[in-house]
């Protein structure tokens, strides 16, 4: 076994005790390299099947790409797709784009990481316990109903790794989250092995982190041998620049890179170019603490 | 697999890899772990690892120094870690951050794992994913009671590969008497312990950088390997295909809402291989079969697999098994037994009481336990530690036996690591772990033994269980009507119990130990012998009648209460229901169903038809 094997077979391990422990289960799909990943590992895991909703948080600001591949793999797949979203800030412009024509110190005005708060943050809650409308894909027609299934989830498979940036390297591989989503990072339960968080109390719930160990040339490296499809996005294509971790559009800058490929991205990293430039530098909305201060409060 | 888009394919002239040679350039990772007593500088070694070795994006040792200027901090390595602002606020590691590094060998994972003994619990977490260890010392400080607790849980861990830093060496003139001083010491007190000695102790000074990279200028009578190469000479733990087969089964998947009928016994193989055609059998429950094929998706088709993989069988013989068994060889089958000696460390706020319930989760199984005995309770972070109480409190270590209700499959750590740990659940929390030191014998080791050499020979008819459980509708079950006294009744809702199930069709039979006595014991009741070949004798026919398909009812009235177990040992493979009949309520016995005696026949019947139904015993 070499150590993408191993971080295979550790992932899918996760996966199925994931499944084994929480009735109400659900995988946030961000249409990203990881979480795709991730989806990926829950085909190995159930011999071809997904046997539980996966959830994607549509902040309206998505690259068009990003969503019509998401709806051809949920066909392919059979998915259980379900999409929330803040449909009444979005409406109602509430939004860090649609607010920047307001002057400076107006109490509407709103920064990147407010954005973040309510488009992703505060959907995802809404959308989790099933306290805003979700939708889900009717398989048979392609379209999205709305989801009569109300019932909030207690477990949540993320595809955070522990690379990606600092406050990601001290979550476990299942890491608790209480009434209010909040994560008491000073306190969280033991690890021993393969044993993990799987009781938990009332209106709370567990995230369940099965790529914690993976960084993102081993993302990449497994993308090239599973031969997974990914969006165009991630490539060069002709400009001299991509994205590397993808967002909303108006919040993500491409890097410089001509990779155009899923090897020539394979290159790139392991050549060490791009080791002096953190993952995430493109997400504009990161800053100081402002990830970290997210996370806090429940984003993923 | 479908045929979705996949990536582009890669077709670049300026591209050096060639389609198919990735898995062998995926390089070797390995995971260590950084502990010590607060303070000593696990931090400071570890960022300045990550300086030393290039591995730290550009420009954040120069903004973290900036920063240390503008707030008027001394700056340290440690900074470079301490990724959360509550960590930088309190100068302490909460956690355990992880980071990266590479050397010509390998990758590593440095789990950054903290000292202060508030964090103990991350400490462990962190620990417990690692292959490899370094210890860190303050020279000056010496061996603190961290530095003896972390060395303790990292040989109960199970963490074999050990180096010792003992650290700021500049603190105390770059002394090497100094420096063997402290390696005595933590020596004698490892081997006190029965601890795994240490590979390596080097001595460092971390924030100059001295012999972590490089070698130092100033402490050149020590002519050991520097960290790094200690670090490089450590070896990736060893295949463990060539032990005997373990696989604990983690879940039975059938997917036939998807239009899959395939019916697949999952797991991780902890240890050994098996092949298609293999024997196998399961723990506790003792059924057997072959493995019909090893199921995968997009891979590559397989006849044998080892060790490590998280896979899947479809089996010969539609077996009924659950969670929790150990799928293995029949040659080499692990222990079953209700009582286990172990080693544990103690997590929770709450302290680990004797005659509590707790949960035991080892491998997949998860069952009610208690503390047997407590042999001895101990303070890790002294030097001989044995503290007289009769709990064990938080941060302590202990030495038990435990019992669970019901028998489990597992390992001695020593035959088999994956299989012989084990965590307790306290409420929703992990509140401890340890490993099996020894499986101690409760008053079953015999008939189980038994039931095993009968099972694993066992002659089957053409006939399978669940053929019979498809066409009688219901499985193989065992309801025993136990209580203390006689004249309760038992008899009397036993016979209104088969009746019921009579009625509605259930192949149902009433054993009357009476009958048994009158009959297969007819050579017995002359001659003067134990009442416990009795019970065997009656055990054996239960389990006769339960592999011909049949709902079986009975009462202890012949047999007595006791030995309800006795007769569960002989058939560890079926169902059984244990309905107490206690008039005063005072009955502590774990039990299905609890009445008084004055109940109407027909409701508790229905009750009990009920919760055979719950169990999926009978169809609905």
């Amino acid at each position: 076994m070499d150590s993408l094997d191993q971080l295979e077979q550790q992932s899918v391990y996760i996966l199925r005790e994931a499944f084994r422990h929480f009735e109400r289960l659900c995988m946030l799909w961000s249409i990203g390299k990881d979480s795709t990943v991730l989806l990926w590992l829950a085909r190995k895991a159930f011999f071809g099947h997904v046997p539980f909703p996966l959830v994607h948080i549509d902040t309206s600001y998505k690259l068009p790409e990003m969503i019509a591949y998401r709806d051809r793999l949920a066909l392919e797949y059979k998915l259980q797709m379900v999409v929330g979203q803040d449909g009444e800030a979005i409406a109602a412009g509430r939004t860090f784009p649609l607010t920047q024509h307001l002057p400076d110190g107006h109490p509407d005005k709103l920064t990147r990481v407010d954005c973040c708060g309510i488009l992703k943050r505060d959907a995802l809650k809404g959308t989790l316990q099933g306290t805003t409308t979700r939708k889900r894909l009717n398989l048979k027609t392609g379209t999205y109903d709305v989801d009569p299934d109300r019932e909030p989830y207690h477990g949540v498979i993320v595809g955070a790794r522990a690379d990606e940036e600092g406050s990601r390297s001290k979550e476990r591989y299942f890491s608790p989250r209480d009434k209010n989503n909040a994560w008491d990072v000073g306190d969280q339960p033991p690890e021993f092995w393969n044993q993990f968080k799987t009781d938990f109390a009332p209106g709370t719930h567990v995230r369940i982190h099965p790529l914690l160990d993976w960084t993102e040339l081993h993302v990449w490296e497994y993308i090239k041998r599973e031969n997974i499809p990914t969006v165009s996005l991630y490539y060069d294509q002709g400009t001299g620049t991509r994205y590397r971790s993808l967002g909303c559009g108006p919040c993500q800058a491409p890097i410089q890179s001509t990779a155009r490929d899923v090897d020539e991205i394979i290159v790139e990293l392991r050549s060490g170019k791009l080791k002096n430039i953190a993952e995430r530098s493109g997400r504009l909305q990161d800053g100081k603490h402002g990830l970290e201060e997210l996370r806090r409060d429940g984003y993923m | 697999m479908t045929d979705a888009p996949a990536a582009p394919a890669s077709s670049s002239p300026n591209v050096d890899l060639r389609a198919g040679d990735l898995r062998e350039i995926v390089r070797p990772q390995m995971q260590i772990v950084v502990v010590g007593h607060v303070d000593h500088g696990k931090s400071t070694v570890v960022g300045r690892l990550l300086a030393d070795t290039g591995s730290l994006p550009q420009g954040k040792l120069e903004a973290v120094r900036r920063e240390c200027e503008r707030t008027g901090k001394p700056f340290e390595y440690a900074f470079l870690l301490d990724a959360l602002s509550d960590e930088q606020d309190q100068g302490i590691t909460i956690d355990t951050a992880r980071c990266f590094f590479k050397t010509i060998l390998r990758d590593y994972i440095i789990i950054d794992a903290p000292g202060h003994i508030e964090f103990l619990k991350n400490m462990i977490s962190g620990a417990a994913r690692a292959e490899a260890a370094t210890l860190v010392i303050d020279a000056k400080e010496g061996v603190r009671e961290n530095s003896r607790r972390h060395g303790y849980i990292l040989s109960m861990l199970g963490i074999k590969q050990v180096v010792v830093c003992v650290n700021k060496m500049d603190l105390v003139g770059h002394d090497e008497a100094h420096f063997k001083k402290i390696e005595a010491e933590y020596r004698q007190f490892l081997a006190g312990i029965g601890a795994v000695s240490p590979r390596q102790f080097v001595p460092v000074s971390a924030i100059g950088g001295e012999n972590l990279a490089t070698r130092s200028a100033r402490m050149t009578w020590y002519k050991g390997p520097t960290l790094l190469e200690t670090l490089d000479a450590f070896t990736m733990a060893p295949s463990k295909s060539a032990a005997a087969f373990r696989m604990p089964v983690q879940a039975v998947y059938k997917f036939t809402k998807h239009g899959d009928d395939r019916r697949i016994i999952a797991g991780r193989i902890e240890a050994g291989k098996v092949k298609v055609g293999d024997k196998v059998v399961f723990s506790p429950s003792n059924k057997s079969t072959r493995v019909k094929s090893i199921e995968a998706f997009h891979a590559a088709p397989r006849t044998e697999i080892d060790a490590g993989w998280s896979t899947g069988f479809t089996l010969d013989e539609e077996i009924y098994v659950t969670r929790g068994e150990i799928m293995s060889h029949a040659d080499h089958v692990p222990k079953v037994s209700t009582r286990l000696r172990a080693n544990l460390i103690w997590l929770g706020r709450k302290p680990f009481l004797q005659g509590r319930d707790y949960k035991l989760k080892v491998h997949t199984m998860a069952t009610p336990v208690r503390i047997h005995k407590l042999l001895k309770v101990i303070d890790a972070s002294e030097v001989s530690g044995e503290l007289a109480k009769d709990h064990v409190g938080r941060h302590d270590v202990a030495d038990v036996i435990l019992e669970t209700r019901n028998p489990i499959a597992f390992d001695l750590i020593t035959d088999s690591e994956s299989t012989g740990r084990f965590v307790i659940v306290d409420g929703y929390d992990v509140a401890g772990g340890g490993i099996i030191t020894a499986a101690e014998s409760d008053d079953q080791d015999e008939l189980r033994s038994e039931a095993r050499r009968r099972d694993f020979n066992w002659v089957k008819g053409a006939v399978s269980a669940s053929e019979r459980a498809d066409r009688y509708g219901h499985q193989a079950a065992l309801v025993m009507f136990v209580g203390k006294k006689s004249g309760m009744g038992k008899h009397r809702y036993a016979r209104a119990l088969e009746k019921a199930l009579f009625e509605q069709r259930r192949n149902v039979y009433l054993l009357d130990g009476t009958n048994v006595l009158l009959g297969v014991d007819q050579d017995l009741v002359w001659v003067d012998t134990s009442q416990s070949e009795l019970v065997r004798r009656f055990g054996e026919v239960a389990h006769l009648l339960l592999d011909a398909g049949l709902i079986v009812v009975s009462t202890t009235n012949a047999i007595g209460l006791a030995d309800f177990g006795a007769v569960q040992s002989l058939i560890p493979d079926s169902p059984t229901l244990a309905i107490e009949i206690d008039p005063e309520g005072t009955s502590a016995q774990p039990c299905d169903l609890r009445i008084a005696g004055d109940e109407p026949e027909a409701e508790v019947a229905a009750k009990i038809i009920a919760l055979l139904a719950t169990r999926h015993i009978i169809g609905k």
